[in-house]
C-alpha cells in the first residue's frame, strides 16, 4: 500500500498539499475499486460467466422477469411455476433492491445501446457493489478516524474473504447490494451525526430505505442506531446532532420501510423494529430535559427535574406496558424465528428444524474466523483501542457496531458477513495508527540525525520531507479526531461544518506537542513497519488465494483435481437441461426445496418446494413422501400432480452435499407435521447408516430407493464413496417409479412417476411365470465412468 | 366404416377349433351384421400377429380357445395384455378345459377361476330344466346386473344358460363388474366326485360372466362358459327348474348381443370435447383468473350410439375448482345438445387450480377431464383507492400536517 508521495509540498502552501494528497487519495480509491471488483472475477476466469449457487438462481429468474415485463408486472407477480400448487406472490414477497438495481442497470446500459444481456448484467453486479461498498468503508472509517484510515479500511474491506464468499462475480445473492448499504446507511449516520444536517439525515433515511429494499438484516440497522444513540445519551453525549440524526431517520425511515410489500406493517408491528421506538421517546424526553435546563436556573432546574423524570418515568413504563401487551398479543410473541435465534442460538435447532437445516444458520466454527477474516481478527483489539483514543461519536459507534456483529457473527455463519465490515474499518483505524505513529517517530528520528534542532526547522517542513507510506495521508487529516478530543464541548454549539473545517486545518501546532511523547526509537519504528507489511503482505496473499480457490467456486459445476488431470462435474446443468427438453412444459418436478429454484430457473418447470422455504407444510410434505415407503410416496406425490422426481446422490464420486446427507432435515422436518414418520425409526444408534446396519424403515424409504437404484451395477459392490461403505441393500425393484434420466456422474437423477395400473391384477398366484419382469435395456444403463 | 366412432372394427378371432366357427355362427353372424370385419385364425397359428409395423392389426380379439396351452406366432400372454393396454376389447371365453394361459390373462384382467381345474359351477336349485338328469351343470342364470348401459335397454326376460367353470372377483377392484351371477345356492366343485371338502367358491360370490373396464376405457368379457356363445345355447329354450315358464328361447341371444356391443363400445362410451371457461361476460380464455372472479364453465359431452355421436343427457355432471382440495363443486345443467355449464365466482385464495370433471358411472366410460389455471391476487392497484372508514385518519394527517407548516411559519418569522 505504499504510495510515495511527490515532494513537491515544500515550499508550496498546504493547499497544494491537500490538492495532491486529495488527487492521490482520489487515485488510490480508484484502485481499490478496481482491485474490489477484479479479485471477484476469479470465478469467471476459472469457470465461466454463470450464476452460482440457488438463490442467485431466483434472483436472476426475478431480473429476467423485470427486464421483459417491467417494473408493475414484477410488482404483481404472481408465480405459479413454484410452490405448485400455492403458488407464491413473488412481488410481495421478494426483496426487491437487488433486482431494481441490476434491472436498472441493464436497463441504463441497453439504452446507451450497450446491448449486454440481463445474466452478464447479474453476474456482475456483485463485484460492482463491492467496489461501492469499499468506498463507503472509507467514507464511514474517514467520518471516524480521518482518510488514512478510510483508505487503510476500504483496502482491507475491498478483498476480505468473508466478503467474498458472498460476492464473487455469479454470486447474484441480497447480500452483495446489502452490505454496501449497510455500511452506506452507517456513514450517512456518522455522518449526520458530526454535522448535525439535515440533508445527511434525510439521505440516511433513502440509504436505510435502499437497505430495507435489499435485505432482511435491515434490521440490524434499525436496532444498532437506537442503541448506539441510548449509548451517547447514557454517556452525557446528548446533542441536537444526535437528535438529527436519529429522529428523521425513525420517521423516514419506517414510513419508507412500510412502503416495501415484503416488510409492510411489520415496520411498526414486530418486536424487531420496538427498539427503535422506545429509543425515539427516550431521546424526546432527554431533548426535553436539556431544553428545560436551559430555560430554567440550576436550582429550578432541579425541582422541574424530578417533576420530569416521574412524568417521564410513567410514560416510559406506560409506553413499555403497552409494547409488552402488543408483542405478548402477537402470535410468535413478536418475534420471527430467524430473530429469536439469534438472540437464544439454540432456539431453531430446538424448535424450527427449517431454519437449522440450513447450514448457514449454524454457528461458526473457530476456524472459520481465520478462514474469513484472517489476521483482522489480531488488528480488531488494537482498532478499538485506537478508537479509544479518543472517543468521539463517530469512533464509538464504530466499537459498538464491531461489538454487536462479533455477538451475531458467533450466532449464524451467515453473519459473519457483517462482521466483515466491522474487522476492516477497526483493522484499518489499528494499521493506520500503527503506520501513523511508527512512521512519525522514524521522521522524528530521521530529522533528529540530519538535523540537530529539530524543533527550529518547523514541523510542516519535517513532515513534508519524510519518504513515508500511506501514513502521510493520514497524519494530516489525523489532527481532526485529535481536536474532538481537545474541544468536545465547543462541537456541540457549532452547527456549522464548514467552521469545524476551517478548525481543522488550522490546528498543526498543539497535537504536535503530544506526539512528541510517542516518539518511539528509530529501530523498532522500522522494525514495526516491516512487520506489519509483512502482515498485510500474508492478509493479502490469503485474500487472493481464498478469492481464486476457496470461494470462487459456482457450485452448479464442480471440478476436482486428480492426478489424471481436472474432471468437470457438470451434472446439474445437465439434469435441468433433460428436463427441460424432455418433459412437457406443465409438468411438475419433485424435489427436495435446496433445488427448487435452479429447477424453475434452469429447466423452466413448476416444483413443489423451493429455497423460499415459507410454507413448512408443504416442504414437510414433500419431506414425508422422501421419507416413506414407495407407494406412499407414490400417493402423496400424485395428490400433488408431480410427475418426475428429482434426487442428488453423490455416492458414485464422494460429492458430500447429497440428498442422503440432507436426508435427517427431512425426516426431522416431515416428522415435525405429520407425526407417523418418527425419526427414531430411521435411526440406528442415533446415526443415520444405509449400510447394513441401516433400519429397515430407512433402507424402504424411497430416498434411499431412488438414491441406490441400480447403484450396485456400477462397481459391483454398492460402496458409497460419501458414506464410505457398502449399502445395505444392493438389489431392489422400483414398484411406482422408473427412472428416466441418470447424469453422467449419477449426480442427479430423475425418476418419473409410473401411472396408475391400467388392471387390477386378481388375487391369484402366478403359477409358472417366475422371472419374466421386463428388464431394462442394457443399453441405457450407465457405468461408473471412473471404473 | 368407421364413422369416427370410438373403435375400429377389425376383430381377431381366436379359436382353438375352426368347428368353433361353425358352432358359434350366430353370435359370429351378430356380429358382423354390425359391421365388424372378423379374422379366425387358430390360436396355435404360427404367423399369428397383433401388430405390425408398430401398429395393432385388429382393434378388438374374441378369445374363444379355452384350452390351448400358447398361442402362435409372436402372440404371448403379454402381448394380449398388452393388446388391451393400449386401448383394445376382448371378450375371453374359457369352460372347463381352460388352460393356464387362459387362467392367467383373467387373472390380469382381476377375474380369478376357480383353482380347482375339474371344477364346474354346479346348481342344484336353479339349474335349467333340460338338465334335470345330469349333475346339474348347465344353469339357467337370472341374476343380471342393473344396467341397461351394459344389457341394453331392453329388459331379458328368459335365463341365460351356463355351463362351465366360475370366478370371483375381488369386491375392492372397481374396475370388475359381475355381468352374470351365480345363485346363492350354487358352487364350484368337480361334478364327478363326491365333495371332500367345502368348495372354495359358494353362493352368489361366484361370477359366471364378469365384464371388466381397464382405466384407458379397455373393456373386457370374460366368461366361464363357451357354450354361453354357442348356436345351442342361443336357440334351445330354458326352463328353470321349479319354475313354471318356459321360454322359447333362452336369453343367451340377447345376453351375448348386448354385452358384445358394450364390449365394442357400440354403446355406453362418452366423449368430452370443447372444454371452454371464460369470465363472465368475456368470450376467451383467460390464461390466469383473479380471485373473486365470475367464470363460466362448459363442456360438451356426446355418447357413442353405435352409428353415431348423441349429446349425452345427464344431470348428476359435476365440475370442480380443485387445489389439494374442491373449493368449488358444482353440478353442470345441459341444454339436451350435449352441452354442460355452469358459472361461479372463483374463491378467494389464490393458487394454481385445476377445472376438473370426474365423471364415472356404471357402464359408460370414465370421463376424467381437467384444465390447469392459476388464480392470482389483486393487483396492486385493484385495491380500493380511499377507504370511507378511513377517512378520520385522512383528516388527522393532512391536518398535522398544515398546523405543523403553520407553526413552522408563526416560529420563523414571528417576530
Amino acid at each position: 500500500m505504499a504510495e510515495p508521495e511527490s515532494s513537491t509540498a515544500a515550499a508550496g502552501g498546504s493547499r497544494l498539499r491537500n490538492a495532491c494528497g486529495g488527487v492521490l487519495c482520489a487515485f488510490t480509491l480508484l484502485l481499490i475499486g478496481v482491485l474490489a471488483f477484479s479479485i471477484r472475477l476469479f470465478s469467471v476466469i476459472k469457470y465461466e460467466s454463470v450464476i452460482h449457487e440457488f438463490d442467485p438462481y431466483f434472483n436472476f429468474r426475478v431480473t429476467q422477469f423485470l427486464s421483459k415485463n417491467g417494473i408493475y408486472e414484477f410488482w404483481n407477480w404472481f408465480d405459479d411455476r413454484t410452490w405448485y400448487p400455492l403458488g407464491r406472490v413473488i412481488g410481495g414477497t421478494v426483496y426487491p433492491g437487488l433486482t431494481l438495481t441490476a434491472g436498472t442497470i441493464w436497463w441504463l446500459l441497453n439504452s446507451l445501446n450497450i446491448p449486454l444481456s440481463v445474466e452478464t448484467v447479474c453476474v456482475f453486479t456483485a463485484p460492482i457493489f463491492s467496489a461501492n461498498a469499499s468506498w463507503a468503508t472509507y467514507l464511514l472509517t474517514k467520518e471516524a478516524k480521518g482518510t488514512g484510515a478510510g483508505l487503510m479500511a476500504a483496502a482491507i474491506l475491498a478483498m476480505v474473504p468473508s466478503y467474498i464468499s458472498r460476492s464473487v462475480a455469479g454470486s447474484y445473492d441480497n447480500e452483495a447490494v446489502a452490505i454496501f448499504a449497510l455500511i452506506f446507511t452507517f456513514y450517512l449516520y456518522v455522518k449526520t451525526l458530526n454535522t448535525g444536517s439535515l440533508f445527511y439525515a434525510t439521505l440516511n433515511a433513502l440509504s436505510y430505505f435502499y437497505m430495507v429494499c435489499s435485505w432482511g438484516g435491515y434490521t440490524f440497522i434499525i436496532n444498532l442506531i437506537p442503541i448506539h444513540v441510548l449509548l451517547c445519551i447514557v454517556t452525557g453525549r446528548y446533542s441536537s446532532r444526535l437528535y438529527i440524526a436519529y429522529a428523521p431517520l425513525v420517521i423516514l425511515g419506517t414510513l419508507l420501510a412500510a412502503l416495501v410489500p415484503v416488510v409492510g406493517f411489520n415496520a411498526v408491528m414486530t418486536s424487531e423494529h420496538f427498539a427503535s421506538f422506545l429509543v425515539f421517546i427516550i431521546l424526546h424526553v432527554v431533548a426535553l430535559v436539556y431544553y428545560i435546563k436551559g430555560l430554567l436556573t440550576p436550582r429550578l432546574f432541579k425541582v422541574a427535574m424530578t417533576l420530569v423524570i416521574t412524568v417521564g418515568l410513567a410514560v416510559c413504563f406506560a409506553v413499555i406496558a403497552i409494547l409488552i401487551a402488543l408483542v405478548a398479543s402477537s402470535p410468535t410473541k413478536g418475534w420471527s424465528g430467524r430473530s429469536l435465534s439469534l438472540l437464544d442460538p439454540t432456539y431453531a435447532s430446538k424448535y424450527i428444524p427449517i431454519i437449522a437445516s440450513v447450514s448457514e444458520h449454524q454457528p461458526p466454527t473457530w476456524p472459520s474466523y481465520f478462514m474469513d477474516i484472517n489476521v483482522l481478527a489480531f488488528l480488531i483489539p488494537a482498532g478499538i483501542i485506537s478508537c479509544f483514543l479518543p472517543l468521539s461519536d463517530a469512533s464509538s459507534f464504530v466499537v459498538l457496531y464491531l461489538v454487536t456483529a462479533v455477538y451475531f457473527s458467533g450466532v449464524m455463519v451467515r453473519l459473519m458477513l457483517v462482521l466483515a465490515p466491522a474487522a476492516c474499518i477497526l483493522s484499518g483505524i489499528a494499521l493506520s495508527e500503527a503506520f501513523d505513529v511508527l512512521t512519525r517517530s522514524v521522521k522524528y528520528q530521521l530529522s533528529k540525525l540530519f538535523d540537530d534542532s529539530p524543533a527550529a526547522s518547523g514541523d510542516s517542513s519535517a513532515e513534508s520531507s519524510s519518504a513515508s507510506t500511506v501514513s502521510t495521508n493520514s497524519a494530516k487529516n489525523e489532527t481532526r479526531p485529535e481536536k474532538t478530543e481537545t474541544a468536545p464541548k465547543e462541537k456541540p454549539s457549532k452547527k456549522n461544518r464548514k467552521k469545524e473545517k476551517e478548525v481543522a486545518e488550522s490546528v498543526p501546532v498543539k497535537p504536535k506537542k503530544e506526539k512528541k511523547l510517542l516518539v518511539l526509537p528509530m529501530e523498532a519504528s522500522v522494525l514495526g513497519i516491516l512487520l506489519l507489511i509483512v502482515l498485510g503482505g500474508f492478509y493479502v496473499v490469503h485474500c487472493v488465494w481464498a478469492a481464486a480457490e476457496a470461494y470462487s467456486a459456482p457450485s452448479i459445476v464442480l471440478t476436482s483435481r486428480s492426478r489424471d488431470g481436472l474432471h468437470v462435474f457438470d451434472d446439474f446443468r445437465e439434469a435441468y437441461a433433460w428436463l427441460s427438453h424432455n418433459t412437457d412444459v406443465d409438468d411438475k418436478v419433485a424435489s427436495w426445496w435446496d433445488y427448487g429454484y435452479q429447477t424453475t430457473a434452469m429447466a423452466n418447470r413448476t416444483v413443489i418446494v423451493d429455497n423460499n422455504t415459507w410454507n413448512n407444510t408443504h416442504i414437510a410434505t414433500v419431506g414425508t413422501a422422501m421419507s416413506s415407503p414407495e407407494k406412499a410416496a407414490w400417493e402423496i406425490f400424485n395428490s400433488l400432480d408431480v410427475k418426475y422426481v428429482l434426487v442428488v446422490f453423490g455416492g458414485l464420486v464422494g460429492y458430500p452435499s447429497d440428498d442422503i446427507n440432507k436426508f435427517l432435515w427431512m425426516v426431522r422436518i416431515g416428522g415435525g407435521v405429520f407425526p407417523h414418520i418418527k425419526e427414531p425409526d430411521y435411526l440406528r444408534d442415533g446415526n443415520y447408516r444405509v449400510d447394513a446396519q441401516g433400519t429397515p424403515t430407512m433402507l424402504n424409504c424411497l430416498m434411499y430407493k431412488l438414491c441406490y437404484y441400480r447403484f450396485v451395477e456400477t462397481d459391483g459392490k454398492g460402496f458409497d464413496r460419501v458414506r464410505g461403505y457398502e449399502i445395505g441393500k444392493k438389489h431392489f425393484k422400483l414398484t411406482h417409479f422408473e427412472e428416466v434420466f441418470t447424469t453422467h456422474h449419477w449426480m442427479v437423477r430423475i425418476y418419473k412417476l409410473k401411472p396408475q395400473k391400467n388392471r387390477v391384477r386378481g388375487k391369484l398366484k402366478k403359477l409358472k411365470s417366475g422371472s419374466k419382469a421386463s428388464s431394462t435395456n442394457a443399453a441405457g444403463r450407465k457405468k461408473n465412468p471412473w471404473q | 366404416a368407421d364413422e369416427g366412432g370410438p373403435r375400429g372394427r377389425r376383430v381377431l378371432v381366436l379359436v382353438d377349433d375352426l368347428a368353433v366357427r361353425s358352432s358359434h355362427s350366430a353370435f359370429f353372424a351378430s356380429l358382423q351384421g354390425r359391421g365388424f370385419d372378423l379374422d379366425f385364425r387358430l390360436a396355435d397359428d404360427p404367423k399369428l400377429s397383433l401388430h405390425r409395423y408398430g401398429q395393432y392389426l385388429y382393434d378388438g380379439l374374441v378369445l374363444f380357445a379355452p384350452s390351448t396351452p400358447r398361442f402362435g406366432g409372436s402372440v404371448d400372454q403379454n402381448s394380449i395384455l398388452e393388446f388391451i393396454d393400449a386401448g383394445h376389447d376382448m371378450i375371453l371365453a374359457a369352460d372347463s378345459s381352460a388352460s393356464d394361459l387362459i387362467r392367467g390373462i383373467a387373472t390380469e384382467c382381476g377375474v380369478d377361476f376357480d383353482e380347482d381345474p375339474e371344477a364346474m359351477v354346479i346348481d342344484h336349485i336353479n339349474y335349467a330344466a333340460t338338465d334335470a338328469e345330469g349333475d346339474h351343470t348347465l344353469i339357467a342364470g337370472d341374476d343380471l346386473i342393473q344396467s341397461d348401459v351394459i344389457l341394453g335397454s331392453k329388459k331379458i326376460e328368459a335365463p341365460v344358460l351356463f355351463r362351465g367353470i366360475g370366478h370371483a372377483v375381488n369386491p375392492s377392484n372397481s374396475l370388475v363388474l359381475k355381468v352374470l351371477s351365480a345363485s346363492p345356492s350354487a358352487y364350484s366343485a368337480n361334478p364327478k366326485s363326491k365333495l371332500a371338502s367345502p368348495p372354495s367358491l359358494t353362493g352368489s360370490a361366484i361370477s359366471l360372466v364378469s365384464v371388466m373396464q381397464a382405466r384407458n376405457n379397455a373393456r373386457v368379457l370374460i366368461s366361464g362358459s363357451l357354450d354361453l356363445f354357442s348356436n345351442r345355447f342361443l336357440k334351445s329354450g330354458v326352463q328353470k327348474a321349479g319354475s313354471k315358464i318356459r321360454h322359447e328361447k333362452a336369453g343367451n341371444e340377447q345376453f351375448v348381443t348386448e354385452t358384445s356391443k358394450w364390449v365394442f363400445h357400440e354403446r355406453g362410451h362418452l366423449k368430452a370435447v370443447n372444454v371452454k371457461h371464460n369470465k363472465v361476460g368475456e368470450t376467451n380464455e383467460p390464461g390466469m383468473y383473479r380471485i373473486n372472479d365470475d367464470l363460466e364453465y362448459s363442456v360438451e359431452i356426446y355418447e357413442w350410439s353405435g352409428t353415431s355421436w348423441k349429446p349425452y343427457v345427464a344431470d348428476d355432471v359435476q365440475v370442480q375448482f380443485y387445489m389439494m382440495s374442491p373449493y368449488v363443486l358444482k353440478t353442470l345443467s345441459t341444454d339436451k345438445k350435449g352441452v354442460f355449464s355452469t358459472s361461479f365466482k372463483v374463491p378467494d385464495v389464490y393458487g394454481v387450480f385445476q377445472f376438473k370433471v370426474e365423471y364415472q358411472r356404471l357402464g359408460y366410460t370414465g370421463l376424467s377431464l381437467s384444465k390447469q389455471i392459476p388464480v392470482r391476487p389483486y393487483r396492486h392497484n385493484e385495491y380500493e383507492r380511499f377507504i370511507t372508514s378511513a377517512y378520520p385518519y385522512y383528516a388527522a394527517s393532512f391536518s398535522t400536517m398544515g398546523a405543523f407548516f403553520i407553526f413552522s411559519f408563526v416560529y420563523l418569522y414571528h417576530k
